[in-house]
């Protein structure tokens, strides 16, 4: 069988390489992309439609696979049903995206090339992270 | 000014739509940054092996170093001073675990599988993130 784990490292790089070739390591595009009112730069459009491609082939695959290479079986969200935690919380990262102009993947990206620049912002997420269980349990009592 | 990049922003978006291919071809699982860093952290309990989380998410800064490495300019500007990174980082881990995850497993992974929780997710946060562009930008902080 093959190395799940080294499966998961080269997706992380091929994902990492992805990310710094289209310029969304940097703040200041990804914000112009959210700022259509302004100077507006499209380029996130051509990234996620470069990125939608191969992944739509991979589950059109997937549907016709019994199991994944390294794994007994796929392990996949829910697709239904639509809650409100993830609207609310959809609609709190998209305010903290476009305040930094980072989102997770890139901001942990460009730690190995700018950590001096964009350490707040990872130890941040990461306590958002400690937060979010804590503030979903007190929604639902 | 900054020019958009057609060619390089559809070939790093094929690149990263193959990383998400080979990690749900692979492993079975869905390529969300947002829940593999918490897994990887132990600040979740659930979803993919820890080892398996901690692999992906050592290997991203790995690649696009390789890239910088490989002589190609990486550009990342931050303009936007500490306290702004403080307050949009913890919106941004907030969120995107209320919200089961982010651009990459809703958007790239989610919107290609014609999830509905994704769709819903990702025109949320893409519609959020230019109303709070554009309000930053009426209250004087553009950058």
């Amino acid at each position: 069988m093959v190395n799940r784990t080294l499966i998961g490292l080269l997706s992380g790089a091929l994902f990492g390489a992805g990310l710094a070739i289209s310029g969304m390591l940097d703040p200041v595009r990804v914000r112009g992309f959210l700022d259509v009112l302004g100077r507006w730069d499209p380029t996130l459009a051509f990234v996620m439609g470069g990125a939608l491609l191969p992944m739509a082939g991979a589950w059109w695959l997937q549907r016709r696979l019994p199991a994944p290479l390294a794994d007994q079986r796929f392990h996949l969200p829910h697709t239904n049903p639509i809650t409100p935690s993830l609207v609310s919380g959809a609609a709190i990262f998209g305010i903290g995206w476009g305040l930094g102009g980072l989102c997770p993947g890139p901001a942990l990206a460009v730690l190995a090339l700018q950590p001096l620049d964009v350490w707040p912002f990872v130890v941040a997420m990461l306590a958002g992270f400690v937060v979010a269980p804590r503030l979903q349990a007190r929604g639902r009592t | 000014m900054t020019e958009p990049l057609v060619w390089q922003g559809l070939m790093g978006g094929v690149l990263i739509g193959l990383a998400a291919a080979l990690m749900l071809l692979g492993t079975g699982r869905i390529a969300g940054v947002s829940g593999l860093a918490a897994r990887a952290t132990g600040l979740s309990d659930s979803g993919a092996p820890r080892s398996l989380a901690v692999a992906f998410i050592v290997g991203l800064p790995m690649g696009a170093l390789l890239v910088a490495l490989a002589g190609q300019d990486v550009v990342a500007r931050f303009p936007m001073g500490t306290t702004t990174l403080l307050i949009s980082g913890l919106l941004v881990g907030i969120g995107t675990r209320l919200g089961s995850g982010c651009t990459s497993g809703h958007g790239v992974c989610g919107l290609s599988r014609l999830s509905k929780r994704s769709i819903v997710a990702t025109v949320t946060f893409m519609a959020s993130g230019v109303v709070s562009v554009a309000i930053a930008n009426a209250w004087g902080f553009a950058w």
